[in-house]
């Protein structure tokens, strides 16, 4: 590698990483929480379980009527409309109900309702409790919305350009080096920075797939938005005129008429008339498969909120469809605890990858005062009292 | 591609696709999916503690 391209590469990396360093830190620490949120939500006592049936019934537990279920839920909060009701796939006793002032409510009501008998189990906390909550919103969006999600994106963007150009920057470092050497007891700075060259290197593919899935999921109002205004728009043309549904139809009855045409599928969620995942007049009944793949993606039906006939069932589009598949890519939460426990190792090294690269910036020595770039340092043999980074830039 | 190349880059590469059969593994089943997941994705983790804990002998 030439002089000049080491000195630009460098460039590159300095700043894409001095620019994201401290939000991928902010990142990396509130993610760890995230990481474990079921087993801290359980800790908090914020965890939601189904009581116990009496045995003649647990044995082959009913099913109750969702209207039911719905119907539990409004009681506590008459005045408010339904937004959302979901499963867990692996709590099919629960259904998770939200009602708030409006389809868009930001402060909504989360209800948990007995999926046997249609009886409310408990009001959970809102996003798990204040502490998970603050976690994940400084996560997400930093408090600040749209515009907060689409600049963590932006920040991820650089992260990305920083870890590629580090890869381009990790070759000259190592021309004369084994792998996993760490230089000791000579200076702290080269020491930190041969382990920041091999935890970068060895954190490499899963830094930049939960970076590049990061993105993706900033994206995800923008393109619910794109598919709202394209498809669901599309599927609307037929309501042009309609007035919204003055009664509405009976949500049990729906739900098995989906089931109905989607066989061996199961419900994830149902998204009543007016929020971002159905429209004004629809109910979107969103369908899971039964594999460990298929439980991923989802499958839409939309029926008609006021007569209960479906209108309209297709595949997700592929930007949704790459969306849902980039979640579980980010969150490590489909392998179980061991794939928690790696993500949280992985997350670890991440943060000493950052937090040296910091330090090997902040400690750029007497050769950056000098007006050399310490990185690029050129050609002429390392003096003997300045070891660091001698190898680094030999041309080739 | 010679041996340099390969000392330098045989290790990064080895463990890129460790990691990425260990992402990739753990989305297309369970069970024995997510075991062959957690030794895959263990192999950075090992490799990253062991060369960066290891205190050499003087």
């Amino acid at each position: 590698m030439s002089n000049q391209s080491l000195r630009r590469w460098s460039w590159i990396h300095k700043w894409s990483s001095l620019v994201c360093t401290v939000f991928m830190l902010l990142l990396c620490l509130t993610g760890l929480p995230l990481i474990y949120h079921h087993e801290i939500g359980h800790l908090l006592g914020n965890d939601v379980e189904a009581p116990a049936l009496a045995p003649e019934l647990a044995a082959n537990p009913p099913r109750a009527n969702l209207d039911d279920v719905i119907a539990a839920g409004k009681a506590l909060y008459p005045g408010k409309i339904m937004m959302y009701m979901s499963q867990e796939i692996d709590e099919p006793a629960i259904w998770n109900v939200t009602l708030g002032d409006h389809p868009n409510d930001e402060h909504y009501k989360p209800i948990a309702v007995d999926a046997r008998t249609a009886k409310v189990i408990t009001e959970p906390a809102f996003e798990g409790g204040a502490f998970m909550s603050t976690m994940l919103r400084l996560h997400v969006d930093l408090f600040a919305g749209l515009p907060g999600m689409l600049f963590l994106g932006f920040m991820g963007l650089l992260l990305i350009v920083a870890i590629v150009s580090g890869v381009v920057l990790y070759a000259p470092f190592m021309r004369k080096l084994e792998f996993g050497t760490v230089r000791e007891g000579r200076t702290k700075r080269l020491k930190w920075l041969d382990l920041h060259n091999l935890l970068g290197i060895v954190t490499l593919v899963w830094a930049l797939v939960v970076g590049a899935t990061g993105v993706v999921n900033t994206l995800a109002d923008v393109l619910l938005k794109v598919w709202q205004a394209t498809e669901i728009a599309a599927m609307l043309e037929p309501y042009k005129n309609a007035k919204p549904p003055e009664r509405m139809a009976s949500m049990d009855a729906a739900v098995k008429t989906a089931m109905a045409a989607e066989p061996g599928m199961q419900v994830a969620f149902v998204a009543f008339p007016g929020t971002p995942f159905a429209s004004p007049h629809h109910y979107g009944v969103f369908m899971r498969g039964d594999q460990a793949f298929s439980s991923r993606l989802y499958k839409p039906v939309l029926i008609d909120a006021e007569t209960g006939v479906i209108t309209d069932h297709r595949d997700l589009p592929w930007y949704l469809t790459a969306l849902l598949i980039s979640q579980p890519l980010h969150f490590g939460d489909y392998g179980g605890g061991w794939m928690k426990f790696l993500w949280a190792m992985l997350d670890l090294a991440t943060i000493a990858v950052l937090g040296s690269g910091l330090y090997l910036w902040v400690k750029r020595g007497r050769k950056a005062k000098a007006g050399v770039k310490d990185s690029v340092d050129a050609a002429q043999p390392a003096q003997p009292a300045q070891p660091a980074l001698a190898r680094t830039g030999e041309s080739r | 591609m010679n041996e340099r190349f390969m000392a330098v880059w045989g290790m990064p590469i080895l463990l890129g696709i460790l990691t990425t059969i260990g992402l990739i593994s753990a989305l297309l089943g369970d069970g024995l999916w997510d075991a062959v997941s957690a030794l895959a994705l263990g192999a950075p983790v090992a490799v990253g503690g062991w060369f960066s804990l290891r205190r050499k002998k003087h």
